[in-house]
């Protein structure tokens, strides 16, 4: 077994030791933490793929940003410490079983299948460094992402606001019924 | 064990993506079911990284798809965490069981 094997293997237990912990721990802060060690064990599998653009965007934006929102909404809500009601017997059952043979199934598959790369692919790489990711980003010929690029800016305006209009906090008496406002 | 292929990310990917949906089926928590569901989107990710390098390492069609991804899912969880928000205000509880004032 070379060291590579042993540096994958080591990342692929983080990533699902984290996600099990992530989402069977009873103690949502600690959910949140187990989260963030997923995540960055996903960072580091990009950098294992010599994808660092990708993992430092991962980790920017998962884990700088994802992650500490998702920790302040757990601070603006919860008594911190608590525990969570333990899930129903049946649903954590029937649950675990659909999602296990669903696993078992999608494993079956990708044991068969051969995946053969195509020649050409091969012959001609090309590096995912930034330049070329910058290039083709925002390129306006044929395979080029300008025009995703500017609409999913929209989106993010759109959720700017959104997130603005749903969250903010009316003062003084309004004509909503109580509890709604 | 050999060489680490696409193979042995696909497992990965599976297993995280079922996680994943575990967590969603089990939680009644509005948070960790927002967690949960980064998971998904997470192992969604890998999949497009680890086909655009074994398989078509001449594109980068698979890297921007996960740039794309991870911008749409930053703006989820936003919007999704500002409706927790809300709803803690007038129901005073995250539980989905709680939030049934739409019933009906």
């Amino acid at each position: 077994m070379s060291a590579s094997s042993v540096i994958f293997y080591i990342i692929a237990a983080v990533i699902i030791g984290g996600g099990i912990l992530a989402v069977t721990s009873r103690k949502i802060f600690r959910a949140a933490v187990y989260l963030l060690f997923s995540l960055l064990g996903i960072a580091a599998l990009y950098f294992y793929l010599n994808y660092e653009f990708i993992a430092a965007v991962q980790i920017v934006v998962y884990v700088g940003g994802i992650v500490v929102l998702i920790i302040f909404s757990i601070f603006l809500t919860h008594a911190s410490g608590d525990e969570m009601k333990r899930p129903v017997l049946w649903r954590t059952l029937f649950s675990g079983l659909a999602t296990i043979f669903a696993a078992a199934l999608t494993y079956l598959f990708i044991t068969d299948h051969n995946f053969v790369p195509v020649g050409y692919a091969l012959d001609h790489p090309v590096a995912p460094s930034v330049k070329n990711i910058g290039l083709q980003m925002l390129s306006t010929t044929e395979h080029g992402y300008i025009l995703p690029f500017e609409v999913v800016s929209m989106l993010l305006l759109a959720a700017l606001i959104g997130c603005i209009v749903i969250a903010i906090k009316i003062k003084g008496p309004t004509n909503l019924p109580k509890g709604e406002a | 064990m050999n060489e680490i292929g696409l193979t042995h990310i696909l497992f990965i990917s599976t297993a995280l993506f079922f996680i994943g949906v575990y967590g969603f089926l089990t939680r009644k928590n509005l948070i960790t079911m927002l967690m949960a569901i980064e998971l998904i989107l997470n192992s969604v990710n890998i999949n497009f990284i680890a086909f655009n390098k074994y398989l078509y390492a001449d594109k980068l069609d698979g890297l921007f798809f996960t740039i794309f991804i991870i911008t749409i899912a930053a703006a989820e969880a936003a919007v999704a965490i500002a409706i927790i928000i809300h709803l803690y205000r007038s129901l005073k509880s995250i539980d989905v069981d709680d939030a049934d004032i739409m019933k009906f």
